[in-house]
């Protein structure tokens, strides 16, 4: 299956990824409307250093912790994309507690949400991996143990 | 073809039944259920009160899970008895099932104290079930003063759901802090304060002794009326099923990583067992909702005739109240790393070039981070732990690890 990976070595580490996901799962169609002036919750983050820069988003593990650790029963992994259900999820954070990527935050609710591969969204494809000025991170198959 | 028999209908017997269908499509799945109700998520009960959460919404799993599953659910009755010799189950109702592997999934009961005059109180909740919950919910109302025994998570959580549903609640616990089992004295004070702000009232370090219809009498001399009483002085582990086997018994039924009690074709898993804590090095009742679904499902793999080992358990837990999180997981011992403001507080533990436990209050993001340096037992000298330490991140680990984690399928 395809996921998304994150070449550190091409990551300018200019953050455009974040606001491109927070544009593509805000349901708006402009860009400025949505995001100018406002609190960003993006389901994928730069991690950075003095030296290096990646994005970090979920991992849709093949073995998911955050699946088996939900108390809401609210995370799901179908077709191989783990997906949350934001109207059982409670916000009580165990999924934070467990990811070992950190790749799950609340979004401005406090309901939790993650990188879901833009499949349920207009953009239809990783927004992160469309808009990467340097093509550092991209959408592909890379060995699957599945 | 193979009959499982799963005694208990909670997360730990999802798990298991996930577990045995990784490996085994076709066997009997019969799961005794003693409450009414199909598998449902205990740990919302709270927020239920709080309404964030409904009736529909708290179900663990799909209206299909069982049909979709092929398991047959006993639901209303209770496994009485277990004879290991001609290996059948025997209910509460004289019927015997017969097994080729048995899980026990019996979880934990309310411990109730023998206290004095407990029989005059009217109103007298206990807070685990959906059951106790809907029973609670019809008893309160917006005059009623409440009574929570006991400050450790079940009663505090059940005092944030009543918030604003009644008048007041006040809750006393024999130790002289909140959530005594999963934080010290100083990080005790934070959430204290901060429930304190939030109208919750304590009498902490004093506990009802005996009670008179609407009065309860404290172990200081002091005299406290309520209207409603909900005892939350802790949890038995059930284990008679296999006590009265002779099996090996503590706190909890006694578990291999594989999750065999000591006696033949019986497993068991959840809040009934006792398990290795591998922060603590030691055997311990680890009664959380993860530690459930993981031993369940390693169980139903081994009933069925895989081969599963969960052999990684720590304690862990996520937990606010009006709005402030506090997350701690593994054991605090050896040499503590400390940042602290009014609100806010992280403490690391470390020994031997491992981390083995944390308390953070107030910030938790990418927490999970420092989780999964516990449970893989990673030598800190392999990370850079002064990064690490000051701030949940990946960029931490050296740039090979990070490639595994970031570069291929995990």
């Amino acid at each position: 299956m395809k996921r998304v990976y994150v070449n550190e070595e091409w990551c300018l580490g200019c953050h455009l990824c974040e606001y491109n996901c927070a544009f593509a799962n805000s349901g708006m169609k402009d860009m400025a409307t949505a995001l100018k002036g406002k609190t960003i919750y993006p389901r994928i983050h730069i991690e950075e250093t003095d030296n290096i820069s990646y994005a970090v988003s979920c991992r849709h593990c093949t073995d998911p912790i955050c699946v088996k650790s939900c108390i809401a029963g609210a995370i799901s992994k179908v077709d191989g994309v783990v997906h949350i259900d934001k109207e059982k999820c409670v916000g009580c954070l165990t999924c934070v507690l467990v990811c070992p990527y950190g790749a799950l935050a609340p979004g401005e609710t406090g309901i939790m949400q993650k990188c879901e591969l833009c499949l349920q969204n207009t953009c239809g494809e990783p927004a992160c991996v469309k808009g990467c000025p340097n093509h550092a991170i991209v959408y592909e198959e890379r060995g699957d143990a599945e | 073809m193979n009959s499982y028999v799963i005694i208990g209908n909670g997360v730990a017997a999802v798990g298991c039944i996930e577990g045995i269908r990784s490996v085994d499509k076709d066997g009997n799945i019969t799961v005794i259920s003693e409450e009414n109700h199909a598998v449902y998520c205990r740990p919302l009960i709270s927020y239920y009160l709080e309404h964030k959460t409904d009736l529909t919404h708290m179900n663990y799993r799909d209206e299909h899970f069982y049909e979709n599953m092929g398991c047959e659910v006993i639901y209303g009755k209770k496994a009485v008895q277990i004879d290991s010799k001609q290996k059948q189950v025997l209910l509460d109702d004289g019927t015997a099932l017969p097994y080729t592997s048995v899980c026990i999934a019996t979880g934990s009961s309310p411990f109730v104290p023998p206290f004095e005059g407990l029989n005059t109180v009217e109103q007298c909740y206990s807070f685990m079930t959906l059951d106790d919950t809907l029973a609670l919910e019809k008893a309160i109302h917006q005059d009623a003063n409440v009574l929570i025994v006991g400050a450790g998570l079940i009663g505090l959580k059940c005092a944030e759901g009543l918030h604003g549903r009644v008048k007041s609640i006040t809750v006393c616990d024999l130790a002289d802090r909140v959530l005594s089992s999963i934080l010290d004295t100083e990080c005790a004070a934070i959430m204290q304060r901060h429930l304190e702000a939030n109208d919750i009232q304590f009498l902490l370090g004093d506990t009802a002794v005996k009670f008179d219809k609407n009065t309860a009498f404290m172990k200081s001399g002091k005299q406290v009326s309520f209207d409603i009483l909900v005892l939350a002085v802790g949890v038995r582990a059930n284990t008679a099923l296999v006590k009265d086997l002779g099996g090996e018994v503590n706190r909890g039924i006694i578990v291999n990583t594989k999750m065999e009690t000591s006696i033949p074709d019986l497993f068991a898993a959840g809040d009934c067992t006792e398990g290795e804590d591998i922060s603590y090095g030691q055997k311990r009742v680890l009664a959380i909702l993860p530690n459930a679904y993981m031993q369940g499902h390693t169980a139903g793999v081994n009933m069925a005739g895989g081969n599963a080992q969960f052999d990684n358990a720590i304690p862990m837990n996520s937990i606010g109240f009006f709005g402030l999180h506090a997350m701690t997981a593994g054991s605090y011992d050896g040499e503590v790393y400390e940042e602290k403001t009014d609100c806010k507080l992280k403490r690391l533990f470390t020994k031997e070039n491992r981390l083995i436990g944390f308390i953070l209050i107030g910030e938790t993001e990418r927490a999970g981070i420092y989780t999964s340096l516990i449970r893989e037992q990673t030598p800190l000298d392999s990370i850079n732990f002064e990064m690490l330490r000051a701030v949940a991140t990946t960029a931490a680990f050296s740039p090979e690890n990070r490639r595994k984690k970031f570069g291929g399928v995990v």
